[in-house]
């Protein structure tokens, strides 16, 4: 049985820049020990000769030709974005948070 | 900032052994980036090389570029490494807006190629063996430029701006095994290792390797241990690292710094650092997520890829000679110095040297125009040696046209310089400009009589004995060649004229 402190949940909610309030903190360790022991399960019944799978087709080497292909204007590429500055993705400041 | 205090480096040596660890990441040159079709190009306006896949738009997906996979094998294999019989992608999660889908598409555990080596060149001859861990297939990221703040730095910025046409271009990241043993010429090592990859992707024709537009990057890990302890100290890594000479000179400056730590009684801080360019010191940068805060898990829009053995020793039929026999070959084929050996290298002139030579010029000759005068000219154009506007056939015909006679040395690089202002071919250039030695004896006699008529006092001069002011009459007769005439002649006839 896996059970998750709370310590690491807080840990994966700065990861994952999650405020989460202490009560939030004992839910949500509570619930993620409910889906890793569901994955768990998994884990019982993989035995050696059962490799483990990323993907669900039993596909390997899909290659793409190297050509060119025609992307987005600058001004397609920017629409969608809350800010935009000479022509780049203006995001608030990166550092200081840690700090 | 106050500057680190550094241990003298032969006390350095003297109590510590030091470890590096490489980390080198090559931008591959295919046509288009990783993942899309985007064209995969240095520069140009913001954003124009995007599309919803390399903007990590919803529903976007991304599909293996095969060329860019080739060329990995082909650089796992020049490496000496095993290529892996499958492998395939990992994500590899961060909040940091130079990813726009918040994570970069990356290999973890599963590298394509590993457990290789390289074998380097130092100055003195000596090969020594670098052993590789692996080289793994990732994406570059996009560029910021921060807003705000003193410095443009990223420390006290106000908000930052995001260009993501460098976002999804094919990258390998080419990491070394732990290189012990170096002890005084780790510095040296470190540069000769980067220089040897720098060689090989340049033979491989893989990538343009050029450090100072960063498609060829370096991060250096070094860390001391007391001499004759087996355990390795603690690290840092040194990014920003932008030439070979800063490759040694940051591995220098790390070794003297941790050495003072560790000599005052202090503990070496496991961090990134930042190298300044303008005074070869590192500094301090981000505190680095470890790796288990990246939460690798693999890639589940991308299918693994399994190489076939075929297409593998398809492509190692196509791997250059290695960059230290190649030294070899060239070296006792071109009768070179150690010296020369290492100037051919250094400014890159190596193939163009080659091709000049392929193209009917004596060794000698064409080492000497572009090591040293074509060299000369791409630093003062701030360009790249190869990208000087001028072939190897068309020095090659310019070094033909010295040894005929027909161009002394000084018209030579007249020439060349017209060659390279875009005037034409070397011929062109004679003919448009009316350069040519006066070789006639008649013409050259007659212009050296009017010469010496003009000054009498000097034709004194020389018959009472002083050669040396032979010298005036001969500058007198270039002037009124225009230079085009051949000094050694010219000062024989005036000899002969003076006895």
């Amino acid at each position: 049985m896996s059970t998750i402190s709370r310590d690491e949940v807080a840990h994966l909610a700065k990861l994952a820049r999650l405020a989460v309030t202490e009560e939030e903190l004992d839910l949500f360790a509570g619930q993620l020990d409910v889906i890793l022991d569901a994955v768990a399960k998994v884990s019982e019944v993989a035995t050696d000769d059962v490799p483990p799978t990323s993907h669900a087709v039993p596909l390997t080497n899909v290659f793409r030709e190297d050509e060119v292909r025609p992307g987005l204007t600058q001004d397609e590429a920017l629409s969608g974005a809350p800010a935009a500055e000479d022509g780049r993705f203006r995001v608030p400041r990166i550092l200081g948070e840690e700090q | 900032m106050t500057a680190a205090t550094l241990l003298p480096y032969d006390e350095v040596l003297e109590r510590f052994d030091p470890v590096l660890g490489l980390e080198v990441h090559v931008e591959l040159n295919t046509r288009t980036k990783m993942f899309c079709g985007c064209v995969n190009e240095f520069g140009g306006e913001p954003n124009t090389h995007v599309c919803p896949t390399c903007l990590g738009l919803p529903g976007a997906l991304p599909v293996v570029n095969g060329k860019a996979v080739e060329s990995a094998i082909r650089i796992g294999l020049a490496l000496n490494c095993t290529i892996a019989e499958w492998c395939r992608f990992a994500r590899k999660n961060y909040f940091y807006p130079d990813m726009p889908k918040n994570f970069q598409t990356s290999q973890y555990d599963e590298p394509i190629a590993y457990d290789g080596y390289l074998d380097v060149m130092l100055d003195d001859g000596e090969v020594f063996r670098v052993g590789i861990e692996r080289a793994h297939m990732e994406e570059d990221t996009g560029k910021s430029v921060h807003v705000g703040g003193a410095t443009g730095r990223i420390h006290g910025a106000e908000h930052s701006l995001l260009d993501y046409n460098r976002a999804g271009v094919p990258l390998i990241e080419i990491v070394t095994k732990p290189i012990e043993g170096a002890g005084a010429r780790a510095p040296e090592v470190a540069r000769a290792y980067v220089t040897a990859l720098r060689e090989l992707m340049l033979a491989l024709g893989v990538s343009d390797v050029r450090m100072d537009q960063g498609s060829m990057r370096c991060d250096a890990n070094v860390s001391l241990r007391p001499k004759g302890q087996q355990e390795f100290g603690t690290r840092t890594e040194t990014k920003n690292v932008n030439s070979l000479r800063s490759v040694e000179r940051a591995v220098r400056y790390e070794m003297q710094r941790q050495a003072a730590v560790l000599a005052g009684g202090g503990t070496v801080v496991q961090e990134t650092r930042h190298f300044q360019e303008a005074d070869g010191t590192t500094s301090p940068g981000r505190p680095k997520e470890t790796s288990e805060d990246y939460r690798y898990f693999p890639e589940p829009d991308l299918v693994p890829v399994a190489p076939s053995r075929e297409w593998v020793e398809e492509l190692r039929k196509t791997l250059p000679e290695p960059p230290w026999k190649r030294r070899k070959r060239i070296q006792e084929e071109w009768q070179l110095t150690d010296e020369e050996l290492r100037d051919l290298f250094n400014t890159g002139a190596v193939d163009l040297v080659a091709a000049t030579v392929d193209a009917g010029a004596p060794v000698d000759e064409a080492r000497s125009w572009w090591v040293q005068f074509l060299t000369q000219q791409a630093n003062a154009r701030g360009v790249e040696l190869a990208d000087l506007a001028i072939t190897p056939k068309q020095v090659a015909r310019v070094i033909e046209l010295i040894a005929e006679g027909k161009l002394t040395n000084k018209l030579g690089r007249q020439v060349v310089e017209a060659v390279l202002d875009g005037e034409g071919e070397p011929d062109e250039v004679i003919e448009a400009r009316g350069l040519k030695v006066v070789s006639d004896d008649a013409e050259l006699s007659r212009i050296v009589d009017e010469a010496l008529a003009a000054q009498p006092d000097v034709v004194e001069k020389i018959r009472g004995g002083k050669v040396q002011a032979a010298g005036a009459i001969v500058g007198a007769v270039m002037k009124a060649t225009r230079g085009q005439a051949d000094a050694k002649r010219v000062r024989e006839l005036v000899l002969e004229r003076c006895k």
